[in-house]
């Protein structure tokens, strides 16, 4: 726990953000090929919370998040205007190298998805390709911590050394979350990291979303309302590629303003 | 009444006969699923006759070539003949007239044969490997000169074709290749029990020969071994980067497009197209040297190339996508991600893919004869600059030669060609298990 309290300080003080928000968008459009996915997203991100991105299927929720640490780079039809800023900094901007900005921004998927190494390994992976530890001992530790924020390290203290793709679907997915967090990330994004896993081991993830938000930014999207509740304290409806609504999660549950975020809450489509 | 109990019993029935429909169906559905188990089980077993009856010919044909017959003779060293100066030298000692020591030898078993041609018949008794042994006993040590001694000499493929029964023997006393005296002479000695079949060390270690009774295959081995080599050295590295940067790099365009269908299209080349390219390329535009292992280990890449980068593609796609977005959001390079996630993942299918192509590769005749492997040549390569032949033009090349007694050695031949592509898969397999139970 220590190391965790170390963490913001020993990175540079925050840069000025006139509205307070960690990542701030304005006029985000996404295309793929022709179709477009996201039309004028504005949306603010704040410190230390979570929030939730919630819509039908096909709304542009995952499309969002995906822009935040460039992954849709990796699809090559994808086309991304508008600007985010992380901390001020457009990440969009030449300047920006994708893969410093995904060692801040980290990410975890829908299915967990370890790698067919060991469960040290899969951990020690992201701390090892930045060059942020020096030697064994090190690594060790970032791996051991990892785990223990993770609230894994109980489970498999004995064998580290065995794959990681041997594990349960909630144990992978905190695997997966561990390994996300060894790389210090300031934010995390998690797309339906729950839509895989049995009611236990969700509640497992989302009691670690409430600890691990006293020192991340944290951005899920849920098909789940009741987790969205649950979990975030902002929650952003999504719509046809629109933000409809964002508000405070107790707000949006129980006083939307929007007839069509009071209609998906409802349960009347999506 | 009546239309009410008529409308129930079919609403009784209406479920019963969906089940007798499918019912009625059932017979023919398992029927199907016989017959579809029963064709695959012909099709194994077809299989597995063809092969054994394969490797039986193969095997009955050639296992006698790994022995050949020999005579015990008394050899008499005869300094006169071994060193006519005197000098003991070894320059000296090794040209000696050993063919005519040979000859007294066996002429002096049979003093009853007095006449020329009766003394030729019996010198040809033996094989000119004879002379060969000999030499080599005296220079390893020169004072058996001028000593007697039994020894087994090399006998004459006509008389090993004889004594292995492949020869016919016709009522008149002779045999096929073999003269009537030259029979009555064998048989005595093989009542002596001066006759025997020893283990044929020479074929397995020895190069190619025009007498049959000295022809070994160590050659064609080490040629295809250091071709594979070299075939192996190109084709890998550069099919594989290939493969990565046309399925991880390359933008999706007509460029990509053209390159992949001209992959496919040279995959179904016929090989000896690759070999009139080297022959055009490599010999005559960069004048490389002719029947060597490194032109013959080019050509043949060029032909693995196409197989194996197709293979490694398929591998490399096969990688689920999950693996490549978990490299990525941790934020590695594309190339780390390559490197350390995709290529180590889909290693086992390329080095599957690899199997095949240098499998083909060992097998390929074709485009070797284009480039001057299908030489002659008698001494054993000792590097891929050198001369040599390959297993299969070896092959190609005994089963050309009129010699009776090369029917075995081709046997024996394509013996040790699919020991040699059983030991290449097996190392293969072998590292594939590795990669495997890395994961």
């Amino acid at each position: 726990m220590e190391i965790v309290t170390e963490v913001p300080t020993s990175k540079a003080p925050p840069e000025i953000r006139p509205d307070g928000a960690k990542i701030a968008s304005s006029g985000v459009e996404v295309f793929y090929g022709d179709k477009q996915a996201l039309k004028a997203v504005n949306l603010d991100i704040n410190e230390n919370e979570v929030t939730a991105l919630i819509g039908p299927s096909g709304c542009g929720k995952s499309t969002y998040l995906r822009c935040l640490n460039r992954m849709n780079d990796t699809i090559e039809s994808c086309r991304v205007e508008g600007q985010i800023l992380l901390d001020g900094e457009d990440i969009y901007s030449k300047q920006i190298d994708p893969v410093q900005l995904r060692a801040r921004v980290g990410m975890v998927f829908q299915k967990p998805n370890p790698f067919p190494k060991s469960i040290f390994d899969n951990v020690a992976y992201g701390p090892k390709i930045h060059g942020l530890v020096r030697d064994k001992t090190d690594l060790e530790e970032i791996v051991i911590n990892s785990l223990e924020k993770a609230g894994l390290i109980g489970e498999v203290r004995d064998r580290l050394n065995e794959p990681g793709t041997g594990l349960s679907g909630g144990q992978q997915q905190r695997l997966c979350i561990a390994r996300a967090i060894a790389v210090q990330p300031e934010v995390i994004l998690m797309d339906e990291p729950c839509s895989a896993l049995d009611p236990i081991a969700t509640a497992k993830i989302e009691e670690l979303m409430d600890e691990l938000r006293e020192n991340y930014t944290m951005v899920i999207v849920t098909h789940s309302m009741q987790q969205a509740a649950r979990v975030s304290q902002r929650t952003a409806f999504f719509h046809l590629g629109e933000v409809v609504e964002v508000d405070e999660t107790s707000q949006i549950f129980t006083n939307p303003t929007d007839e069509r975020t009071q209609g998906y809450i409802t349960g009347r489509f999506g | 009444m009546n239309n009410g109990t008529a409308s129930i019993a079919a609403g009784d029935r209406q479920p019963s006969a969906i089940a007798e429909t499918v019912k009625s169906g059932l017979r023919r559905r398992h029927a199907s699923e016989v017959r579809l188990k029963i064709y695959g089980l012909m099709a194994i077993g077809f299989a597995l006759v063809a092969l054994f009856i394969l490797l039986l010919s193969v095997i009955s044909k050639g296992y006698s070539a790994f022995q050949q017959t020999h005579i015990n003779l008394e050899v008499y060293f005869d300094a006169e003949k071994i060193d006519p100066g005197g000098t003991r030298k070894i320059e000296d000692l090794r040209r000696g007239d050993y063919e005519g020591v040979a000859r007294t030898a066996i002429r002096s078993a049979f003093p009853d044969a007095k006449g020329r041609r009766d003394r030729r018949a019996l010198g040809k008794m033996l094989s000119t490997g004879a002379a060969d042994n000999l030499r080599r006993m005296v220079l390893s040590n020169p004072k058996i000169i001028g000593t007697r001694r039994h020894v087994w000499l090399l006998a004459s493929d006509e008389l090993d074709m004889l004594n292995k029964g492949y020869a016919k023997r016709n009522p008149d006393g002779s045999a096929t290749k073999v003269s009537g005296k030259q029979v009555t002479w064998f048989d005595a000695l093989a009542k002596k029990g001066a006759v025997e079949r020893q283990f044929n060390w020479r074929f397995l270690t020895g190069g190619d020969s025009r007498e049959p009774e000295q022809a070994g295959i160590w050659g064609a081995v080490v040629g295809s071994g250091l071709t594979m080599i070299v075939t192996l050295l190109l084709a890998f590295p550069v099919g594989v980067m290939a493969a990565i940067y046309l399925e991880e790099f390359a933008p999706k365009n007509r460029w990509t497009d053209l390159i992949e269908v001209n992959i496919n299209n040279l995959a179904a080349v016929p090989s000896i197209v690759f070999g009139l390219l080297g022959l055009a390329v490599f010999l005559g535009f960069f004048g490389l040297p002719r029947s060597a292992p490194l032109i013959g280990g080019m050509v043949l890449a060029l032909m693995t190339l196409p197989t194996l980068i197709i293979a490694a593609r398929a591998a490399l796609k096969a990688v689920p996508p999950s693996i490549r977005e978990a490299a990525y959001g941790l934020g590695a390079s594309r190339v780390q991600v390559v490197m350390h996630h995709v290529l180590p993942l889909s290693m086992p299918g390329i080095l599957t893919g690899t199997i095949i192509g240098m499998a083909q590769a060992l097998g390929e005749t074709a485009p070797l004869l284009m480039v001057g492997m299908v030489a002659f040549i008698v001494d054993v390569p000792s590097g891929i600059t050198d001369a040599a032949t390959v297993l299969p033009v070896q092959v190609y090349i005994w089963a050309d030669s009129p010699e009776r007694a090369f029917e075995e050695k081709t046997a024996a031949a394509i013996m040790v060609l699919l020991a040699f592509l059983i030991l290449m898969n097996a190392i293969a397999i072998i590292l594939r298990k590795k990669f495997e139970r890395r994961w």
